[in-house]
């Protein structure tokens, strides 16, 4: 093993983890087509990026964040659902990022190549994940308190509004970084499936984002580990290999 | 007071007073704006006019209805950890609220039941009747001395409703508690509210439930299905 796979493993790894725990809460918040479709916004961004030969996580984590600023703020001054808008603005960056990006780098920003990964990267990404942990931590329970009623939480004097934005952000920086990983047609799937297939297997909130943070640390290791064994395609590989996890805990449902 | 969303008038014309350990009832149809009402009295909605809280006052809230379902991973023990951790105030609470009210004569065999069938258990999978104690128990966590009691027994059957209107009447007596209470059935009102408020769009009624509730301001408030409530109050 050399050490450009270690660092492959290692930076996979923390965004599985990262994934794991920021998916967990979107899955309770029935955002899961919004991780989904957030994540192709970042398509303009990277190809921006490339154009301007910058490190294409600035330019994705730029677009994700100008769009959910954009989708919070129409949301709450217009009748129009968030479902819409994101499906709206989700097509739009699409169409923008295969115009805009050029035609060799273009596989790649749809399905990412982790064997591109520099030391800069690992570095970007284990600042942030730590970032995300320590913010999580932070409002978490206010999180889970909206989802259970917003009239209590907002008569608790909770500032929903401003936790809900602080929430997108956070799933900004983890698409963003998920981006170099499995690429922006996939980074949907690594934050969606660890979670959903916790939510199949726990009975509580501490046990439900542990698990789900395992699922995707595990997806992302056993996924890459294979992707070189084989001799196929990282990104795709990992997003496989959580499928087949969710697949299993199916029977191990709870009722 | 008034509240206003936009172009829309909610809530017009509304003039009314509580005393300490009132229960209010809040009565009127669909729609009436009577859950815009808490929740400006909550202070989450801009209004004109002015009401005033007197000094102090702790209140708390308990929705309708938890929009959460059965596959929330969230257990009893964890939603209620939100607010207090302190394990022997959480048991003391849930007694005062009824939960597991038969096992409550062994005290051992209650606190290992209270943790295994109450604490460890998915909210979602608690009934109707058992979720509406939670919450209840949740807001007595505060010690608030207004609580604001949205529907209380929507979604729950008819012997499950009988009883969490004799939990609030116990806890309106034991902790001196004032009551708003929004309710569609004027049953209730008659039996446990001291003061009704009836409201559709503005201010109908208000005073004693004997004496206001007139087939006349019924009429005003329900349109066609006033004859209807006021045929179950000859019988109630």
């Amino acid at each position: 093993m050399d050490n450009s796979f270690i660092l492959q493993l290692a930076t996979g790894t923390l965004v599985g983890l990262g994934a794991g725990y920021v998916g967990s809460f979107m899955v309770l918040r029935r955002m899961s087509l919004v991780g989904d479709a957030l994540s192709h916004v970042a398509l303009p961004g990277i190809a921006v990026s490339l154009l301007l030969n910058i490190n294409p996580f600035f330019g994705a984590f730029a677009a994700l964040l100008l769009v959910t600023i954009l989708i919070w703020l129409l949301e709450r001054k217009t009748e129009i659902p968030s479902e819409t808008l994101v499906g709206i603005m989700f097509t739009l960056s699409l169409t923008l990022g295969l115009l805009l990006t050029p035609e060799p780098e273009l596989l790649e920003a749809l399905f990412g190549d982790i064997t591109q990964i520099q030391y800069l990267d690992f570095i970007i990404t284990l600042v942030s994940v730590i970032a995300i942990f320590i913010v999580m931590k932070k409002i978490s329970e206010k999180l889970m308190l909206g989802i259970v009623s917003k009239e209590m939480a907002q008569a608790n004097k909770i500032p929903i509004n401003k936790i809900n934005f602080v929430f997108l952000f956070l799933v900004a920086v983890i698409v963003a970084l998920g981006l170099k990983v499995v690429g922006t047609l996939l980074m949907g799937a690594l934050v969606i499936i660890p979670a959903a297939t916790a939510k199949n297997t726990s009975v509580n909130l501490s046990q439900y984002t542990k698990l789900s943070m395992v699922f995707g640390v595990l997806s992302a290791f056993l996924g890459l580990l294979a992707a070189t064994y084989i001799g196929i395609t990282p990104g795709p590989t990992i997003v496989l290999t959580a499928g087949i996890i969710f697949m299993v805990t199916l029977f191990f449902k709870r009722k | 007071m008034g509240v206003r969303f936009g172009e829309d008038q909610v809530l017009k014309n509304l003039d009314f007073s509580v005393n300490k350990g009132d229960v209010l009832a809040i009565v009127g149809p669909n729609g009436a704006g009577k859950s815009v009402l808490f929740r400006t009295l909550l202070g989450l909605l801009p209004y004109s006019g002015k009401f005033e809280w007197a000094k102090d006052l702790k209140i708390s809230y308990i929705p309708q209805k938890l929009a959460i379902d059965r596959e929330l991973p969230l257990s009893v023990g964890e939603f209620i950890k939100f607010k207090q951790k302190d394990k022997a105030k959480i048991i003391n609470i849930l007694k005062s609220v009824g939960i597991g009210a038969e096992h409550q004569n062994d005290n051992e065999h209650y606190l290992r039941h209270i943790e295994q069938h109450v604490l460890n258990q998915r909210l979602g999978w608690l009934s109707g009747g058992q979720i509406q104690r939670i919450l209840i128990a949740w807001a007595l966590l505060d010690n608030p001395d207004v609580l604001l009691f949205d529907e209380p027994t929507a979604g729950i059957d008819i012997g499950g409703e009988e009883t969490i209107y004799n939990l609030l009447k116990k806890l309106h007596t034991e902790l001196n508690l004032t009551i708003f209470l929004i309710s569609h059935d004027l049953n209730i009102v008659y039996k446990y509210a001291n003061n009704v408020l009836c409201v559709n769009k503005e201010m109908i009624c208000y005073g004693i439930p004997a004496t206001v509730l007139d087939p006349n301001s019924l009429v005003k408030l329900y349109g066609g299905e006033a004859g209807f409530y006021q045929h179950e109050n000859h019988h109630g």
